[in-house]
């Protein structure tokens, strides 16, 4: 199951992370042979079987419609990187 | 008496209510502990020594003005990846090394209620990924037993603190095995709960289908004591409603007679140190001794639920691990634009394995991939579950080996992460069923302990906690503690 | 050639809750001070936990069962997986293969008459907070709007011109509006449209590439934008250039659309579900107890009120716009049934005096019917009906009730304003006339009968339109052949 250089530039992107040329050729041969040992999963027919999304059984678990306190604004913005009239201030939002 | 920071935590309770001893005496002597050993182990991330000595001073008051809970006054560590409110939260990542949470997770409001005094955070994988706590992005904690050694992981730190005497019980978690498999590698005993037994409201997610938060002491009697206090329903964590909580210590009744024990094939696999076979057997005829009835069971799709785990886990973990944009906390690296800064950040700020696995998990959802990663992943994860709950229909309780191997050199796997992975074959099933499981100590080899895991029916930890405590009431592996030399 | 055009709606609006889809935090986002409505949950902190709001989910079922749709038992909620600033946790929360409600429709005037829109479907999520951007080329996040619950109302493309699309999205926001799940307010966001349009030469079967039109904040907008962009991709076609799939912003200043900047490589949302949220399952009798709470539709009134009230179409039309006067006519209607008055009768008063007195005041009439009792257009007509006042007495007592907010019957006793018909009053008035007129009189008593007209118009005058002019010119006949 070798990935192509392609395609892990693709998830990359997807992830939104920045890799260097050699992280990514690193990140290429560790997925392709983690991949490769996964492959064992395709013996399995699963024609029948039901996903398992969770393990709880549960279902309609909801909450009343009703206020509870928000946190104040200086909490809110306790960790900001950067911040600006109460708001948190990111660059201009453009793809380079 | 024991030195202080010898004590259990029964122990430690008891001198607490005899009046033996304050809990500002007991913080201390831990703090002074922590401050002589902690140097070489690397437990801990944030020593909170003003603010633990500040809730010991005001459990002892709370003690003078009469009935307290079985923590009040109790020192506690917490793994690295619990949200505490005005204590450095870093989960062992980069990203997070100023990041002050605002609110307390739903655990740590319990334990504070109940008056235990919190030390401060332990060390970690970074996000709780990987099983040697070499991912941290800060400090390699030690194998107390072997400082050459890993304490295991993610909860490393957790685990290497209570072997080290650095405090008599922690919380860790477990998505994978990471409170188990360093339980074994420590020599300490750790309950990963039933998935929905301890709310995760505060848990920094790494995978959410599968987190939980256990216990982490010398005794399963200490272990059944913090999880009265952590475990029950929490309005805010919908997984985690519906199981009533029962009385955890009055279970320990010390008696197996008539409890079916059933051993799976599957575990004892090719590659197994042989002494640790030899310990998890030996350990098993004790019980057998003590009355329980042993049997043979099948769990015939334990070899697939590595691959299933390191799909499901790495894909929920890349939609998690998504947050952490730079925007509202944690680092941020400065770019040409918003995008340019949210992919230099994410770059910079995670470590290897982390964004292996994010890429892992991206991969594993990604188009023309959901069906035949993703999907099949949850249908395989559904028959692994199966096996289990047909597997309890004959037996109570299920005893297998915490891990093929004892505690590896720091740096063994450290270019393989298969390998790595491969470390938590013999839990992680559990993490994908649901299910607890109990991690006892039960032997040494090349002088590093051998953990017995015991696992359990959903909602049964009083079961486990029984066979636990049944098991430790006659060996003595638990009470013995590294030199630290 | 002629193109055939086809347009197909998104609307996104907001579910009227307290509070917001998966935390406590006020949904009421509009006026609120940035990030003064946000917890670890809606800031997506880490650690934080969602757990979905009951009253949400009840209320899209609602608008589910509205448009006729079939409520799905099982649902799942999902995360959709992408990076932008102004979403916390990078992924929103959503459904994507199993859709709160599927296959419904609308019923409305389309051009060649009445027309049924398909609905696809109707899903719930969570809104994204709102970012400001900054003279300086910085951007500004505020997560008061995150995690407020919305729905997504997703039609067939069944649309096939700019008014059809107006018609159909301001149908949806009268029944959005009417069974309260939404408010209605286009100006916050809280209701607010994205369309997708193709246009093929006529006889082609295969649509046309589809471009999508973001963010259309109006039903006037909609239109333009819609009859701009067709008429965009005609000259296109035409010129014989191609049309590329592509997503487009309506330019209020320009009144044109402007193509939003492509993006290098294809969206991948990585949908899956939500593991933090257990599945809902809607059991039919949960279903059933949402269909209770749905109140009569606007078009089922319309026809009731025009089968049963005798109202013409118009009228039926305008008592069914808005639930709040629709409402407000049934009370009056059920106050007028053992009067005796007409429905009709009722319904005059509604839609001529009393809209004409709140257009003057700029009130609602929620606000005004505080005052102006739905009972008091049964008891004005009643009282016209019966002979005690004049119309002209009527529309005096009715505008007294209006803005002091008492009964029309109280008014006209105070005031003295009942008919004057006949008796003492009346006469000394006739007799006054006579006295003053002796020219007219003379007149009249010449053969010229019409003359009574100018003596009946000053006995009306001295009664301030309290008598009846048949009163009148019978008591003056009276008198002028008594003398």
């Amino acid at each position: 199951m070798a990935l192509t250089l392609a395609e892990v530039e693709h998830v990359a992107r997807l992830a939104r992370l920045r890799l260097s040329p050699a992280e990514l050729e690193k990140m290429r041969e560790q997925l392709s042979n983690i991949l490769d040992h996964f492959q064992m999963l395709q013996q399995i027919d699963v024609s029948t079987i039901p996903p398992t999304a969770q393990v709880t059984d549960l279902v309609n678990v909801m909450r009343d419609d009703e206020l509870r306190p928000s946190l104040a604004r200086e909490q809110a913005l306790a960790n900001a990187p950067v911040q600006q009239d109460g708001m948190f201030r990111v660059r201009a939002i453009f793809e380079e | 008496m024991a030195a202080l920071h010898e004590l259990t935590l029964v122990q430690a309770h008891e001198a607490l209510t005899r009046g033996d001893v304050t809990s500002v005496e007991l913080t201390q002597a831990l703090l002074a502990r922590i401050a002589a050993v902690d140097s070489r182990v690397q437990a801990f991330l944030t020593v909170d020594a003003d603010g633990a000595l500040e809730q010991a001073r005001a459990a002892d008051l709370q003690r003078a003005r009469g009935p307290s809970s079985a923590l009040l006054g109790i020192p506690l560590g917490i793994k690295d990846v619990i949200s505490t409110s005005g204590v450095r939260t870093t989960c062992g990542s980069n990203m997070l090394a100023t990041y002050v949470p605002v609110y307390d997770a739903t655990v740590i409001a319990r334990l504070k209620q109940a008056g235990a005094v919190l030390l401060g955070k332990l060390n970690c994988d970074e996000f709780a990924m990987g099983s040697s706590t070499e991912h941290s992005a800060y400090q390699q904690t030690r194998n107390p037993w072997n400082l050459e050694r890993v304490p295991g992981g993610s909860s490393g730190g957790s685990a290497a603190a209570v072997a080290a005497g650095e405090a008599p019980a922690t919380l860790g978690t477990d998505t994978g095995g990471s409170i188990r498999q360093p339980a074994a590698l420590c020599g300490i005993t750790g309950l990963k709960p039933t998935y929905g037994r301890v709310s995760r409201y505060g848990l920094v997610a790494f995978a959410s289908s599968l987190d939980q938060i256990g216990p982490m002491a010398r005794t399963a009697h200490d272990c059944a004591m913090v999880l009265q206090v952590i475990a029950g329903d929490d309005p805010q964590d919908a997984t985690c409603t519906g199981h009533p909580v029962p009385e955890y210590v009055a279970a320990l009744t010390g008696d197996v007679r008539g409890l079916r024990i059933g051993v799976p094939r599957e575990f004892f696999v090719a590659g197994m140190q042989p002494e640790v076979e030899a310990a998890i057997r030996h350990a098993i005829d004790v019980l057998r001794d003590q009355g329980a009835i042993v049997q043979e069971i099948s769990l015939p799709h334990t070899q697939y639920a590595l691959p299933v785990y390191y799909l499901i886990a790495p894909a929920e973990a890349s939609a998690n691990l998504a947050r952490y944009d730079g925007v509202r906390y944690g680092l941020r690296e400065p770019g040409e634009s918003y995008f340019d800064e949210l992919e230099r950040t994410r770059g910079a700020g995670f470590g290897a394995e982390v964004r292996r696995r994010i890429m892992l998990g991206t991969y594993a959802l990604s188009a023309g991939y959901y069906d035949a990663y993703y999907k099949r992943a949850q249908q395989v994860r559904t028959l692994i579950r199966r096996d289990y709950l047909e597997a309890f229909e004959q037996v109570d309780v299920i005893a297998a080996p915490t891990t093929p191997t004892v505690a590896f050199k720091i740096g063994a796997h450290s270019d393989d992460p298969l390998a790595m992975y491969l470390e938590d074959v013999c839990t992680l099933p559990l993490n994908l069923a649901g299910l607890p499981g109990l991690v006892v100590p039960c032997g040494f080899a090349e002088g590093l302990p051998i953990g017995l895991q015991l696992i359990g029916r959903p909602f049964d930890e009083q079961t486990l906690l029984r066979t636990g405590d049944a098991y430790q009431r006659v060996t003595d592996w638990h009470t013995r503690m590294p030199a630290l030399v | 050639m002629d193109y055939l055009v086809t347009i197909g709606l998104e609307i996104h609006a907001q579910i009227q809750t307290r509070s917001k889809m998966f935390c406590g935090c006020s949904a009421d986002y509009a006026a609120a001070p940035p990030n003064t409505h946000v917890c670890p949950v809606c800031m997506g902190l880490p650690g934080s936990l969602p757990v979905p709001n009951r009253r949400a989910i009840e209320l899209a079922a609602l608008t589910g069962l509205a448009l006729n749709c079939r409520i799905a038992s099982d649902n799942v909620i999902s995360r959709k997986n992408y990076f932008y600033a102004d979403l916390p946790s990078g992924y929103q929360r959503s459904q994507y293969d199993d859709p709160l409600c599927v296959n419904g429709w609308v019923d409305i005037d389309g051009d060649q008459g009445p027309k049924r829109i398909g609905l696809t479907r109707v899903h719930i999520e969570e809104d994204t907070g709102k970012l400001t951007h900054t003279a300086d080329g910085g951007s500004l996040v505020d997560f008061n709007r995150a995690g407020v619950p919305l729905m997504e109302i997703v039609s067939e493309p069944d649309i096939t011109s700019p008014e059809e699309a107006r018609r159909y999205f301001q149908k949806l926001r009268q029944i959005l509006v009417w069974i309260g799940v939404n408010s209605g307010d286009m100006e916050s966001g809280a209701l607010r449209c994205d369309a997708n349009v193709s246009v093929r030469p006529a006889g082609q079967q295969a649509y046309g590439a589809k471009v999508e039109i973001k963010n259309i904040n109006s039903f006037r907008f909609v239109e333009r934008a819609l009859a701009y962009e067709i008429e965009r991709q005609v000259t296109s076609l035409r010129a014989g250039e191609r049309i590329v799939q592509s997503t487009r912003g309506w330019d209020e200043a320009t009144g044109t659309t402007v193509a939003q900047r492509t993006k290098e490589f294809a969206e991948d949302y990585r949908y899956f579900p939500e593991p933090d949220i257990p599945p809902l399952r809607l059991t039919e009798a949960w279903v059933a107890e949402r269909r209770a709470e749905l109140p009569e539709l606007p078009d089922a009134r319309r026809q009731r009120f025009m089968t049963d009230y005798d109202l013409t179409p118009y009228d039926a039309t305008v008592l069914t716009d808005e639930r709040a006067v629709s409402d407000y006519y049934e009370q009056a209607v059920a106050a007028a049934r053992p009067r005796g008055v007409a429905p009709k009768d009722v319904a005059n008063w509604l839609t001529g005096e009393l809209f004409r007195l709140l257009k003057d005041s700029g009130e609602t009439l929620v606000v005004a019917a505080q005052r102006i009792r739905p009972e008091y257009l049964a008891e004005v007509q009643e009282l016209l009906n019966n002979g005690v006042i004049t119309r002209t007495s009527a529309k005096e007592a009715f505008d007294a009730a209006f803005r002091e907010g008492r009964a029309p019957a109280q008014i006209v006793a105070e005031r003295g304003m009942a008919v004057i018909g006949a008796g003492d009053a009346l006469t000394d008035m006739v007799r006054q006339a006579i006295a003053d007129n002796p020219k007219v009189v003379e007149e009249y008593r010449g053969g010229k009968v019409t003359a009574i007209k100018y003596l009946i118009g000053q006995v009306m005058k001295a009664t301030r339109g309290q008598a009846s002019p048949q009163a009148v010119q019978q008591a003056l006949e009276q008198e002028l052949t008594r003398q």
